[in-house]
């Protein structure tokens, strides 16, 4: 072993792939499906009048945002660890049968709360807290497996070889204790059937329904506390350790500056916590707590931009790259949109702003371009390094990456594009005044309006769903075509092997 | 002290957590006992109105309905009064949303009626042309998960002593008692009995045969519950 680079196990790692993969296809199919419906009603009936509750936007809306956030990103956040972690701790799971074992469970347990989370929401069982929509049942579940995957880096750590901790690895720690943190606190409710138990009639109602511990606008507080850091920690931090890793590994460059690391770290991790209260402002919760959203917003640009502007002097000197690998476009065009979303979501946080933005769809299209531009190139970007390392096998075709990249470009700039006009177009309408100082329209004048809008974003969204079955299908003709490397690819690195 | 952590990951993970709870606290606890006050005129959700907030739960009506409608000229003059904390003291969870895809619904029930609501539930587009609003017909056939409501009741009433079958003050100067059941038989004969005045007022032959025979559809509950958004 000594002379020999380690040969890694990649087991976990490809289980993780598969149901990022599979999970993606199934929350953008849903999510195109839901786009066209706000362009074209008729579609709630897709499967007929039958199927009506099943098929209608509203049952489906939270299965799009479930399955993309804790189907698609999570697979992609724990298939990554599971080969990063591995790489950079410089040990192997196949060294500790205990961790190959709960590496095993963690897959095992998440795919059940999948199935059950796809069963509950088609069936209407939510809680209605956007994200955190599980009933109490699930969320032990979650819990569980959320312990698991602690144990899981905390016991890979524990037997490392490399003594300090390479930046991806920081990012993945915040992750795992931002989540369990706010997920805790979030989702604390009451059983009802076994809290209400009055003499002589037991067992009343459904089982697996609750009720918050929270009321009103504290309850809002708390959700979008965690709803906002759930944006942190499962859009930004984790995809941050991404992008710090495979980066440098794919373009064969060191990490511009080490120093801009640190400070976008600790930056990130002290900042981001405060910013929720944009998420509320001219509601009801107090005006410190809006007004501190709004400053602390502004504040993120900073760590924000540092990682980013950190990614992008990486590759200083090497910018030829860009033009010749499609892998490098992903991550590339990923920063810079990860640039984009964080200047836009600033700007959205401005009380004078968010007063015409909130409830708009432009927040729907801030949205995606932080969740198509950076969190879905990046994981694809990830998965693409990945693939021919973990199956030992060349991608199968560079050439459909590159046509993949340009399409889906072209969808989320359709998509947010078409959200921004969309979005400001009801937000000043909804305000218009006429001469006499009556309301200038309508509701249903400001819904009508936006049916090119729809129509426009659907057929982006579209792009983007067909260019990820054109990933499926790249992957899946890798993994399944004749070995050509008879150990895996080393590449040029920072890191070494 | 930044090399000595990385090298150190319990020592690592006790710093970040500091960093990431610090802030919750500070912001979340100074506000939990304030807010909690319900503001005169504010009463409890009844058996039947419960019911009807868990079917709009359970169809996520707040995906595309708000509840919070915010102190500008536009909004007040649109939806009525803006909202107040102690508004939403009986919200568990609260419904606030954050989409605007249809109009804000905190105060509906000032100036829509049961008829109305039934019609436009059964078909949007064919009341208001040009709506995007999914039809929700089942709604006219499955009944109303009333136990599960009236469990909730129990709970909040042990829990959070939410005040059931004690008076409550109005904005006129006079009480309100919101009856809660002492049992399932008479939690569901209070639901039934509320029921029967909504269905009175519908025109749907189907529901009010059910309503006769001792069902509640969901959309009786539901349209209760719009209702009582004022
Ligand atoms: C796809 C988004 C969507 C969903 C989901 C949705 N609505 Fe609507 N709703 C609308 C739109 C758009 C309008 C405005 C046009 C109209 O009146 O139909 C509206 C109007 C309304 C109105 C009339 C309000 C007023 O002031 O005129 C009520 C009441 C209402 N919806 C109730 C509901 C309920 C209850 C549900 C859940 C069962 C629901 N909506 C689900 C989009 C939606
Ligand atoms: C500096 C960083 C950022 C700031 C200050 C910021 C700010 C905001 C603001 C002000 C809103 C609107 C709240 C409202 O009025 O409803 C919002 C919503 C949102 N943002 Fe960001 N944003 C940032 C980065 C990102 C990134 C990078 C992503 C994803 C990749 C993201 C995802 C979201 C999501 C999912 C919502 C919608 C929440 C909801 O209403 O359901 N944000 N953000
Ligand atoms: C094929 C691509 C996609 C399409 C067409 C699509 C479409 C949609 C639509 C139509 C909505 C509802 C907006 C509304 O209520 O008006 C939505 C919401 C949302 N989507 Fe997507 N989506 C796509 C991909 C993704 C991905 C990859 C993610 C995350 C990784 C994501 C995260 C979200 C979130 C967080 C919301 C809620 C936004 C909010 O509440 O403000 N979507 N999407």
């Amino acid at each position: 072993m000594e002379n020999r680079p380690l040969e890694y196990d990649y087991t976990v790692a490809k289980m993780f792939m598969l149901t990022t993969v599979l999970l993606g296809i199934v929350g953008m199919l849903i999510g195109v499906i839901l786009a066209f419906q706000l362009a074209f009603p008729e579609l709630n009936l897709v499967l007929g009048e039958g199927l009506a509750e099943y098929t209608n936007f509203s049952r489906l809306r939270p299965l799009h945002t479930d399955a993309v956030i804790f189907g698609f990103t999570l697979s992609g956040i724990f298939a990554t660890w599971y080969y990063v972690g591995q790489r950079v701790l410089k040990v192997s799971m196949a060294e500790s049968g205990l961790l190959m074992f709960l590496g095993k469970l963690h897959f095992w347990l998440y795919l059940a709360v999948v199935v059950a989370v796809v069963v509950s929401l088609f069936t209407g069982v939510t809680t209605s807290k956007e994200y955190a929509e599980f009933e109490w049942p699930i969320d032990i579940a979650v819990v569980v497996v959320w312990v698991v995957f602690g144990l899981s880096i905390f016991g890979l750590i524990g037997i490392r070889r490399e003594k300090s901790l390479y930046i991806s690895v920081w990012y993945y720690i915040a992750t795992f204790l931002g989540i369990a943190m706010l997920y805790l606190f979030n989702n604390m409710e009451i059983p009802t059937m076994l809290a209400a138990s009055p003499a002589g009639e037991t067992g009343i109602g459904a089982w697996y329904h609750s009720v918050s511990m929270y009321a009103g606008t504290n309850d809002a507080l708390v959700q979008w506390w965690y709803g906002h850091n759930a944006v942190a920690f499962g859009f930004t931090v984790p995809i941050v350790a991404m992008i710090y890793y495979f980066l440098p590994k794919e373009s064969g460059q060191a990490i511009y500056s080490y120093k801009l690391s640190l400070l976008s770290f600790w930056g990130l991790m002290f900042v981001y916590l405060w910013a929720g209260g944009h998420h509320l402002i001219y509601s009801t919760v107090p005006d410190w707590m809006q007004t501190m959203g709004s400053i602390f917003s502004v504040i993120l640009i900073l760590p924000s931009w540092g990682s980013a502007i950190n990614m992008l002097l990486t590759m200083k000197g090497e910018w030829q790259q860009v033009a010749s690998s499609p892998l490098i476009k992903f991550m590339v065009l990923g920063s810079t949109f990860y640039m984009f979303s964080t200047l836009e979501g600033p700007i959205q946080a401005i009380k004078s702003v968010n007063a015409i933005a909130h409830f708009t769809d432009w927040i729907v299209g801030h949205v995606h371009d932080g969740v198509l531009g950076w969190v879905g190139f990046m994981i694809m970007a990830a998965l693409y390094h990945m693939a021919p390392r973990v199956f030992k096998r060349e991608i199968y075709s560079k050439s459909l990456m590159a046509t993949q990249f340009w399409i889906q470009t072209l969808g989320v700039v359709l998509y947010f594009s078409s959200m921004w006009i969309s979005g400001i177009t009801q937000g000043m309408m909804w305000r218009a005044h006429d001469e006499f100082g009556n309301l200038a329209y309508s509701f249903i004048d400001t819904v009508t309006v936006l049916h090119p809008y729809y129509t426009i974003r659907g057929v982006g969204g579209l792009l983007y769903l067909v260019g990820f079955l054109m990933f499926a299908y790249n992957i899946y003709k890798t993994m399944s075509a004749r070995p050509v490397e008879e150990s895996e690819l080393q590449s040029a690195s920072p890191m070494g092997a | 002290m930044f090399h000595w952590l990385e090298k150190h990951p319990f020592f690592f993970a006790v710093g970040v957590f500091v960093t990431i709870a610090f802030a919750g606290l500070v912001e979340i606890l100074p506000n939990f006992a304030e807010a909690s006050r319900p503001v005169i005129g504010t009463a409890p959700y009844s058996t039947l109105e419960l019911a009807g907030r868990h079917v709009y739960i359970e169809n996520s009506c707040n995906a595309c309905h708000s509840q919070l409608i915010r102190p500008f000229k536009s909004e007040t003059d649109r939806y009525g009064h803006y909202s107040l904390s102690g508004e939403y003291a009986y919200d568990r969870p609260f419904l606030w949303g954050s989409k605007r895809t249809g109009p804000d619904l905190m105060r509906v029930g000032n100036y829509r009626t049961t008829d109305w609501h039934e019609n436009h539930m059964k078909d949007p587009a064919g009341v208001v042309p040009g709506s995007v609003m999914p039809a929700y017909r089942w709604m006219f056939t499955k009944n109303a998960d009333i136990n599960t409501a009236y469990a909730e009741q129990l709970t909040v009433a042990q829990f959070f002593s939410v005040p059931y079958n004690k008076p409550v003050p109005m904005k006129d100067g006079s009480t309100k008692v919101v009856k809660m059941g002492g049992s399932i038989a008479e939690a569901n004969a209070l639901a039934l009995e509320e029921a029967k005045a909504i269905a009175a007022n519908m025109k749907d032959q189907d529901v009010k045969d059910a309503v006769a025979r001792g069902e509640i559809p969901q959309i009786v509950a539901l349209i209760a519950y719009l209702n009582s958004l004022k």
